[in-house]
């Protein structure tokens, strides 16, 4: 925060000011702060909170991931070819929201809508994935009212899933608002924010690929 | 066919869900119409209707979104109390054959409804209210970061307040405890809805809270006035800190556990169930995570509070700040690893049960610290016993025998004999009214005049208080004694007719509480008619030493014509001292966010969706979702939120206060 102080009393500014001296600064006549710089802690901390609740199923599926109740197991129903190639979906997704931050950084809204709408692709193609899988398993008779392990799975997957789908719908709404005002101090904000969103959500499915997916395939 | 068409528009909901049987529920919903009746009618006569939506309900203003937590709370107050005394009244007649005058079905979910009203919209409300209030004040800020953020909030935990009190009249509430264990609250044992309305009160409410804590957090770390460094902070400023750090780390752990509960009630998973792999201890145990952490969001802005108090009313800095803060942050922290004492009987072996049992005690000491920085605080002082001082040492006395008995339940082998007795019921009442319903008083005395510019008549509030805290004593210490003899919590009728007079004690004791309410009540009407008589126009009517003292009373809707710059810990105190001088020219228009309706309508929606979950009205459960979306994507598309006041006003409004001062002299 910048400030130009204003001595009001005459006297220098400043902490140090003997006791006896004239009056020290007591206000200065700026403006303070205002929403914005507060906006990537907000959201930080937001981000964190989120982390709480994917902490919480993370530590559901670590106590309930070996309830099979005399149901499948996570080998007999995991297939992980198609979870790599949807890791990599949402990894390419990341990667190319990247791309659309350094294209909005020089300003260029074109081609900054272009990677969001590769980003939003690839994010589509991986709930396209994870529906499948899903759909496959219920099919296959191994739903989340089977076992106590596969409400975990579903559940903490599907609470993922669920995020992205959050994040698309976002996706959407800041590719419009961009069109229709460009990169607007305001909306670059907001690009921000969703961008560490979708990070986040990266790094959750890489505790969940490797958690619920390959150590579920070891046991 | 008529039936199918029913069920899809009503879901569950038909006239057998009304308890048009229960005449005493009857009676009441009668009195709450009337009432509510009557306040409309009066809204509307005084046309007030236009001036509360758009100057109150609609406000982005910390101050009046404070005042109306506030309000909220003390409203809940009276229903969580009126809980309270029927469950007296019930305990101290059935027996001897007697049942009693409340049937089984109606008393689990009064004894229910109690917990959860007190915990969730009686002290949460006053102390986010005194928080929202205080603190942007404190640190010399215009606002909190996220104003809109901050109406939304509050209109959030209105809506869980508003879901409870509808189960009263709609259906019915929970039967399980304020805490809803499972397999209890499961689909099994609870098919009603009770357990769905405890759900989607506390998931919509919830919401309001986390997104608060985030506000909160982001105002004190961002926004502090030039000078305020984190070790210059006022104390309540640390303690809300504090708070908000554990409300943004503990309450998404209770929005998961009820989340995974709702799916094991409304889709059939096996999260918490007896069968099918399901265990229902890991409810009991993330709910505790929650649940322990929640207890010192409550207590520590209530330290704040009686540290402001304590140095105000002695005249002297606060004995051992570094302490104080450094104390508070510990208990944060160990607020988190003593979850596992709530259920030592859960049988997690003793090394496990050791654990917690050691952390359980270790907290004593950082509070033992603060209560003796409060005793050097006040010796050799100026004690002025105001009403705020005179809290702040009945929560000294009371307190420090609710936390030797909490130490007593700390160790395991006490803990098996004493668990679910009434002895843990007297423990946390002990700690939680001696506590933090002492210090939400001791708060409001205190900045009452700072946010009406008026106190509060002394007369009625030591009436109040005496009651009080004498009702208090009478009312819990008898459910120790019985504790000790072995009585359990939440039993209805009892065998062994010796008991019964420690019930009747302990209903006298609340029937003094209530009077305690009444004459507080009563309080606020007499000091509002003779407010000319209290009135304060300096804004520093107790010889403050924080910042919100610095502005006038009530502070204008920009709190600081100038910003501060601070140098000293007691802000206003330093600026008094050496010789500040109230700038009277040179105003500029100052920036501030425009209100907004959006907060009431999203959380209007988020009531009505509650709602039809716990009744399953898909339809409306549908629509209500599809609306929440659509109302914030096209929230967002508003970028004018913000305006300026214009220089003539804040002249106007400075200079106002600059007669009422020269008045003053």
């Amino acid at each position: 925060m910048t400030t130009t102080v204003e001595a009001m009393h005459g006297g220098h500014a400043g902490h140090d000011a003997p006791r006896d001296a004239t009056p020290p600064v007591f206000y200065v006549r700026d403006e303070h702060a205002h929403e914005a710089a507060s906006t990537a802690l907000g959201f930080w901390i937001y981000l964190m909170s989120d982390c709480l609740i994917f902490a919480v199923l993370f530590a559901t599926y670590g106590v309930l991931g070996t309830s099979y109740a005399a149901g499948p197991t996570p080998k007999e129903l995991f297939d992980l070819p198609l979870v790599a190639l949807n890791t990599a979906m949402l990894l390419f997704s990341s990667i190319t929201y990247g791309f659309a931050m350094l294209a909005m950084e020089k300003g260029r809204t074109a081609q900054t809508q272009g990677w969001l709408a590769v980003t939003l692709l690839f994010g589509l193609a991986f709930l396209g994935i994870e529906l499948y899988e899903f759909a496959h398993l219920i099919h296959e008779g191994a739903g989340p009212g089977r076992s106590a392990f596969l409400s975990a799975f579903f559940t903490l997957v599907g609470t993922h899933g669920l995020h992205v789908t959050f994040g698309s719908v976002w996706l959407v709404t800041l590719m419009v608002q961009v069109a229709r005002r460009g990169l607007i101090p305001a909306n670059r904000r907001r690009l921000m924010c969703l961008s560490m969103f979708w990070h986040f959500l990266d790094v959750i499915w890489i505790g969940v690929f490797t958690y619920v997916y390959l150590m579920g395939m070891l046991r | 066919m008529l039936e199918t068409l029913t069920t899809f528009l009503f879901g569950r909901l038909s006239l057998e869900s009304f308890p048009y049987h229960e005449p005493i529920l009857v009676a009441t919903f009668f009195a709450v119409m009337l009432g509510g009746i009557a306040l409309v009618a009066a809204l509307s006569y005084f046309k007030l209707w236009g001036y509360l939506w758009k100057e109150w309900f609609t406000t982005v203003d910390h101050k009046r979104i404070g005042i109306m937590y506030m309000i909220l709370g003390l409203i809940m107050l009276l229903r969580g109390f009126a809980d309270a005394i029927m469950m007296r009244a019930q305990q101290a007649i059935a027996f001897n054959g007697s049942e009693g005058y409340l049937n089984a079905h109606h008393y689990d979910q009064v004894f229910t409804a109690h917990g959860v009203i007190m915990i969730f919209f009686v002290a949460m409300p006053l102390v986010t209210g005194l928080m929202n209030y205080v603190v942007p004040l404190q640190i010399g800020a215009r606002d909190v970061s996220f104003p809109f953020l901050n109406n939304f909030s509050f209109w959030m935990t209105v809506g869980g307040a508003v879901l409870i009190m509808a189960s009263l009249f709609v259906g019915e509430f929970a039967r399980t405890g304020w805490l809803a264990y499972p397999p209890l609250s499961g689909l099994e044992a609870s098919p009603d809805v009770g357990v769905d309305y405890y759900i989607w009160a506390l998931q919509v409410a919830g919401v309001g809270t986390t997104l608060s804590g985030i506000n909160l957090i982001c105002t004190i770390v961002k926004m502090r006035a030039p000078g305020m460094t984190m070790m210059k902070m006022p104390v309540f400023t640390w303690t809300s800190l504090c708070t908000n750090v554990l409300i943004v780390a503990s309450f998404p752990v209770l929005t998961a556990v009820l989340v995974l509960l709702s799916l094991d009630r409304y889709v059939g998973t096996h999260f918490f169930t007896s069968d099918m792999g399901g265990n229902p201890m890991m409810y009991v145990n993330l709910i505790w995570i929650w649940g322990h952490p929640e207890v010192y969001i409550l207590i520590l802005p209530c330290f704040g509070i009686f540290s402001e108090v304590t140095s105000t009313f002695c005249g002297k800095k606060l004995f051992g700040y570094t302490s104080m803060v450094y104390a508070t942050v510990v208990i944060t922290i160990l607020s988190y690893l003593v979850w596992l004492h709530h259920f030592f009987t859960m049988g997690s072996g003793a090394s496990v049960n050791s654990f917690f049992g050691i952390t359980t005690m270790i907290i004593s000491i950082p509070t033992g610290a603060k209560i003796f920085n409060w005793l050097f605080t006040m010796y050799r002082g100026r004690i002025r016993f105001e009403l705020p001082m005179m809290w702040t040492i009945a929560f000294m006395l009371t307190f420090v025998i609710g936390g030797m008995t909490g130490v007593l339940l700390a160790v395991p082998p006490a803990d098996f004999v004493l668990h679910n007795s009434l002895f843990l019921i007297a423990h946390f009442h002990n700690v939680i009214i001696g506590g933090v319903l002492f210090g939400l008083f001791a708060g409001i005395y205190y900045w009452w005049p700072k946010a009406f510019g008026f106190r509060l008549d002394p007369f009625w509030g030591k009436v109040s208080f005496w009651f009080w805290v004498i009702g208090f004593y009478v009312a819990f210490m008898p459910l120790y004694v019985l504790g000790l003899m072995g009585v359990t919590r939440r039993l209805r009728v009892f065998e062994d007719p010796s008991l019964q007079i420690w019930f009747q004690i302990a209903a006298v004791g609340a029937v003094l509480i209530a009077i305690g309410i009444g004459a507080f009540l009563v309080q606020i009407a007499v000091s509002v008619l003779k407010r000319n008589q209290y009135v304060d126009v300096t804004g520093d009517p107790w010889d403050g030493r924080t910042l919100e003292w610095a502005t006038s009373s009530p502070p204008p809707g920009y709190n600081f014509a100038f910003t501060p710059v601070i140098h000293d810990n007691d802000a206003w105190w330093d600026m008094k001292k050496r010789g500040y001088a109230r700038p009277l020219e040179g105003y500029r228009p100052i920036h501030m966010p425009a209100n907004t309706g959006t907060g009431v309508i999203l959380a209007g929606i988020s009531t009505a969706l509650g709602f039809a979950l716990v009744w399953h009205i898909w339809w409306l459960a549908a629509l209500s979702f599809i609306g929440l979306l659509v109302v914030a994507i096209s929230h967002t598309f508003n970028y004018n939120r913000d305006f300026h006041i214009p220089v003539e006003e804040v002249v106007a409004t400075e200079n106002e206060r600059t007669r009422l001062l020269a008045g003053q002299v």
